[in-house]
């Protein structure tokens, strides 16, 4: 062997040694930088490696391939031991990173950012997407109203108890202009505009002079229905009531259809639901019945669908009136219908 | 309506049914029944007993000590403190737990060391008084003076308290259920029970009516029949104790047999009644006639009334002796010295009597039976039973002959064709035709074939329909099968607008605002109401905002904190040309201790959402709710600004109109590829006047910056010692860009220039170095 190939292989096994030396000590310092001088000091373009590869041209031919190979053996060593060293390093120094950044998960999260939707308007809501879902569209209409929507059409002639001024509010004293007691009234102007069939929903505000104690307001809401068309009948006005009740307060619920008195429907019922408290026994909050009144229905008198130009020969509908107030305060357990429009933040949000 | 069941039994005899399961029954065939009020439940151990001898305690010199006979092996020893009692009276004893009406238990015990097993008992006691039992007194013991009293039976049946009182909620269309009889024909259909209302019969005692009483009636548009009977020789006694006991069940207070039958042919009949004092009718005649302008009555209450020609009057030669359908006058009362009445029995207008009624404030029985319109034809059976009455209680001699005044006709009930298939189509169901004819026979309607008449008292049924509900409610509204709709809608879904407010109101929410629903009749507003339940409830209102801060003030004294409250309503705003207000949709935002930038960011980020487009915000500084520093006009959209310091502290608010914001609502995007290139950003500050304003840099700064200006952003104003006074610094950010390629300094170079120049032009402004 030639002097300088045995001084070529020396200093391959001294770079070797000293490489790995190094790279041992900077790991046991947990020194990334120095880790990251050795890279270059080694490998870099202008590193040793690369300085001791220029000196095989000094070499016979013949050992010139085999020598290049352990040089690449070098360098792949120390590469080896290099990443071996860093990725433990980086490692360690991300899981210190992580656990600086770690806190208290418990401290409590800031609330109130959103708005409350108000109870009626959780309620209305509700129902009014359950009534979509059975294609029923939502007509809208002004809620000061002509006497002769609220009430003539409504098959209520004059003199009728309904149309006193003790309960009914009047815009002026022919009493033809009045705040509509019943969102009824809608249901004529959509009968007058609209051919059957006809499938709607109005909900809305409605005034009755009623002063303002626990269970009264003189203003209030209601979600008011009308389906017309050829063959409807009290059957279909019960299955639309029943799938009401069953999205509202879930399938068990048990309701009745108790005979009952409107103006402007014929046959009239009233739908009354089995009471949640007692099942049905009698408590006080159903005051002994079992049972809780919920909302009027009817089929549609023949008067009033005839005055909106309705052949009652040939269809026949039906109607029927929620209170959402009712609705409300029985699904949250509101006892005191004035907190609906106090808006005391207090109450608005709890819902 | 109270319905006493032993009265109720003596027309129809159900089978044994229990309260709940007899209201139950009743309410779903069309009778809603409000209570049940069960008698028999009110008193437990109350027996007959005879005090068989008395003798004072050793102890007291007011105690009694007395031995009673309760029918059983020994007699009891009782205490009591009451003078009134004797050896040999029959008195109500309460035994060893005895369950008083008020809820008293009594037990045995020792007063003053002498042992008491139970209590005599005193009217008072038993929750009675001296109307039911004339004969006995207020203060001691019942005295108890019944043939059918047996010592040791329960007392019950003798003090009234075996039977049940149930209490109805008869709707307007069913005046004939305001009555005994009436009940009992539903009842009996109900249950399937035979119904049995004798006719009565009056034997009279001679004399003819003609000789005693002349009745005409001046205004038959009011009373279109006037029936009326004269009794003799009235004897004016308590009523026997089943004719009270029935009166009481049914809330009204026994008084004398006179005002009892009256009263007692009223809740049986459905027929209200009344009785004149013969004497006190001037002239032998009665005339029915509106009340003359300035005329007055003093009712039997006492009570002065001013009357007015749209009210009705009995009078006699002279004057009003009645306040027709309402109640009777004090001149024409019956007394104790009356000795001759007259017995009526009247048909009068609803309508009127419920007006009047209205007017004076004096809802009595009779005018609340009236106001819903009765059978012309019950009048005459109505007092042929109050004469029987008197009879059978032998308290007068009615004289032969009924004066009655009848000047039109019953009116006339059209037969109507009842086909069972298209009633069964109707409803849905499958009833029986022999069902629907047999219920309707049941109700008193004359069936001829498929004709049906309905009876004289039930003037609500015009239609067949009105049959189909007869024949319905009867089977059962709930025996009929739920049926899904069958058939084609037009339309589906909300519609576009109605899903935009859904919209609007979870933007609100989303916000931190929250939903508030205030009232819309208020102290302020447009359209106004005539008869208004107070004058802070009288104005539909023309904005929101009144009522809002209304909410806010409440909200402060509450001592509420983060209050950001909104509500998407109406207003009502009155129109020229048309007899209704516009309503208009309005949202009004208010957010309690805000200021008006951090409340401008959430009204515009709002906008944003909904697509709409941000409009320019002009300086308003004239609306008088607002502070007139700190309020801007929204484009056509609305206002808003901090409120009025004067009104609410710290307040902020926005009113937007809802109509407004849909219109101009933008077409929903549609994709485009983002700009490739990047954005060549540029800082500039200038130097301003201080009044110049953001709007108006901003305003010259695009203009001038042309297409390639992609944004310009406010970044900092400053005012202060490195400026002169009256000067202000306002420092943009601009962000150029263009579709085509990269951008170089040299390019954007003269936009810079042109910006500066505009800006200088525009607003004096000179480049800050």
């Amino acid at each position: 062997m030639d002097n300088n190939l045995k001084e070529i292989h020396e200093r391959i096994a001294e770079i070797r040694a000293s490489a790995l030396k190094s790279i041992a000590e900077a790991l046991e310092a947990r020194d990334l930088p120095t880790l990251a001088e050795i890279r270059i000091r080694h490998l870099g373009k202008k590193g040793i490696i690369t300085a001791i590869l220029k000196t095989l041209s000094g070499l016979p031919a013949e050992e010139r391939p085999k020598t290049g190979a352990f040089i690449n053996a070098l360098r792949e060593a120390i590469e080896h031991e290099l990443e071996l060293a860093n990725a433990k390093l980086g490692s360690a120094a991300f899981e210190e990173r992580l656990k600086a950044e770690a806190i208290d998960v418990t401290i409590p999260a800031k609330s109130g950012r959103f708005g409350h939707t108000h109870p009626l308007t959780i309620v209305h809501d509700e129902a009014v997407d359950l009534f979509l879902t059975l294609g029923f569209t939502v007509a809208e209409g002004p809620e000061v109203e002509l006497s002769e929507y609220c009430f003539d059409k409504l098959n209520t002639p004059k003199g009728h108890p309904a149309r006193d001024r003790q309960d009914t509010f009047y815009c002026d004293e022919d009493e033809t202009i009045c705040l509509r007691t019943q969102t009824s009234s809608v249901q004529i102007r959509t009968m007058e505009q609209l051919k059957p069939p006809i499938r709607i929903i109005s909900p809305g505000r409605v005034y009755r002079k009623d002063e303002v104690d626990a269970t009264h307001s003189p203003i209030f809401h209601q979600i008011e229905g009308l389906v017309i068309d050829k063959g409807i009948t009290m059957g279909n006005l019960k299955w639309t009531l029943n799938t009401l009740m069953r999205g509202l307060y879930g399938p068990n619920v048990q309701t009745r259809f108790r005979p009952h008195h409107f103006p402007y429907t014929e046959p009239s019922c009233e739908l009354d639901i089995q009471c949640f408290e007692c099942g049905g026994a009698g408590c006080r909050l159903c005051k002994d019945e079992g049972w809780i009144e919920l909302l009027g229905a009817g089929m549609v008198h023949p008067k009033v669908l005839s005055g909106c130009g309705i052949d009652p020969d040939v269809y026949s509908g039906f109607a029927f009136g929620i209170g959402i107030e009712r609705l409300a305060m029985r699904r949250f357990g509101i006892t005191d219908m004035r907190l609906l429009y106090e808006n005391d933040a207090r109450f608005l949000r709890q819902f | 309506m109270k319905l006493s069941r032993e009265w109720l039994h003596e027309y129809v005899q159900i089978p044994a049914v229990t309260d709940r399961e007899f209201a139950e029954a009743i309410t779903l065939s069309g009778s809603k029944v409000e209570v049940t009020d069960n008698l028999r439940s009110k008193i437990k151990n109350i027996v007959i007993g005879q005090v068989t001898e008395l003798r004072r305690h050793e102890d007291s010199d007011h105690l009694w000590v007395c031995s009673v006979d309760i029918g059983a092996e020994a007699p009891l020893q009782i205490i009591t403190g009451a003078q009134n009692v004797s050896a040999g009276d029959i008195v109500p004893v309460a035994k060893h737990n005895a369950l008083l009406p008020d809820g008293t238990k009594i037990t045995k015990g020792k007063i003053r060391g002498v042992k008491s097993e139970g209590m005599l008992c005193g009217l008072e006691e038993l929750e009675l008084d001296t109307r039911d039992f004339p004969y006995a007194i207020t203060d001691g013991i019942f005295i108890i003076n019944e043939p059918d009293a047996k010592i040791g039976d329960d007392a019950s049946a003798i003090l009234g308290y075996d039977d049940s009182v149930v209490e109805f909620e008869i709707t307007n269309n069913r005046p004939d259920c305001l009555s005994v009889r009436g009940l009992a024909r539903e009842a009996a259909a109900a249950f399937g029970a035979e119904l049995k209302l004798p006719e009565a019969t009056v034997k009279s005692s001679g004399g003819d009516i003609a000789d005693y009483l002349k009745v005409t009636i001046e205004h038959p548009e009011l009373c279109s029949r006037y029936s009326a009977r004269v009794v003799r020789n009235i004897k004016v006694a308590p009523s026997p104790r089943w004719l009270r006991r029935r009166l009481r069940a049914s809330g009204v207070r026994p008084t004398n047999n006179i005002v009892d039958i009256t009263n007692y042919v009223m809740l049986e009949y459905g027929q209200p009644m009344h009785a004149f004092d013969y004497s006190a009718v001037k002239g032998e005649r009665i005339n029915v006639r509106r009340a003359k302008s300035g005329e007055t009555l003093t009712t039997l209450d006492g009570t002065l009334r001013a009357l007015n020609p749209e009210m009705l009057l009995i009078t006699d030669a002279e004057g009003a002796i009645g306040l027709a359908g309402v109640m009777g006058g004090e001149n024409s009362e019956i007394t104790e010295a009356t000795q001759n009445i007259i017995l009526e029995s009247a048909n009068f207008d609803g309508v009127c009597i419920r007006k009047t009624a209205t007017a004076l404030g004096m809802r009595t029985d009779a005018s609340s039976r009236f106001e819903k319109g009765l059978d012309v034809l019950n009048t005459i059976p109505a007092l042929e039973r109050a004469c029987e009455l008197i009879e059978l209680l032998n308290c007068g001699e009615v004289v032969s002959g009924i004066a009655d005044v009848f000047p039109g006709e019953a009116p006339k009930r059209e037969a109507i064709a009842l086909d069972p298939a298209k009633v069964n189509a109707f409803l849905g169901a499958e009833i029986p035709a022999e069902f629907m004819f047999g219920t309707l026979r049941n109700l008193g309607f004359t069936v001829g074939g498929t004709s049906v008449t309905a009876p004289s008292w039930r003037s609500d049924i015009e239609h067949w329909t009105d049959l189909a509900e007869e024949a319905g409610r009867f089977y059962g509204f709930n025996n009929i099968p739920e049926a899904a709709i069958v058939g084609d809608v037009q339309a589906r879904g909300l519609t576009e607008r109605q899903q935009f407010e859904r919209k609007l109101n979870s933007l609100a929410r989303a916000s931190g605002y929250s939903e508030t629903l205030t009232y819309s009749l208020g102290p302020e507003g447009g359209v106004s109401v005539i008869n208004p339940l107070g004058t802070d409830k009288t104005f539909m209102r023309t904005s929101m905002l009144p009522g809002m801060l209304r909410v806010v003030s409440a909200n402060r004294d509450a001592r509420n904190k983060n209050v950001k409250l909104y509500e998407l309503a109406r207003v009502y705003l009155p129109q020229a040309g048309s007899r209704l207000p516009l309503e208009q949709k309005t949202l009004i935002l208010t957010a309690l201790d805000s200021d008006f930038q951090s409340f401008k960011s959430e009204v515009v980020n709002i906008l944003s959402a909904l697509n709409v487009p941000i409009p320019e915000f002009t300086a308003e500084t004239s609306n008088a709710n607002y502070h007139p520093g700190r309020c801007a006009l929204i484009g056509s959209y609305g206002i808003m600004g901090e409120i009025h310091p004067g009104l609410s502290e710290k307040t902020a608010a926005a009113e937007l109109n809802v109509d407004a914001l849909y219109d101009a609502k933008l077409p929903e995007a549609t994709y485009k590829e983002d700009a490739k290139y990047p954005e060549l950003l540029l800082d500039l500050a200038f130097t301003v006047d201080a009044e110049i304003t953001v709007g108006a840099m901003l305003a010259a700064i695009t203009e001038a910056g042309g297409k390639l200006l992609a944004r310009a952003e406010l970044f900092d104003v400053y005012t202060g010692a490195q400026l002169p006074q009256g000067k202000k610094s306002l420092a943009f950010s601009l962000a150029f860009r263009s579709s085509e390629k990269n951008l170089t300094d040299d390019e954007v170079k003269p936009i810079t220039d042109a910006i500066l120049a505009k800006c200088k032009e525009a607003a004096g402004a000179e480049l800050r170095q």
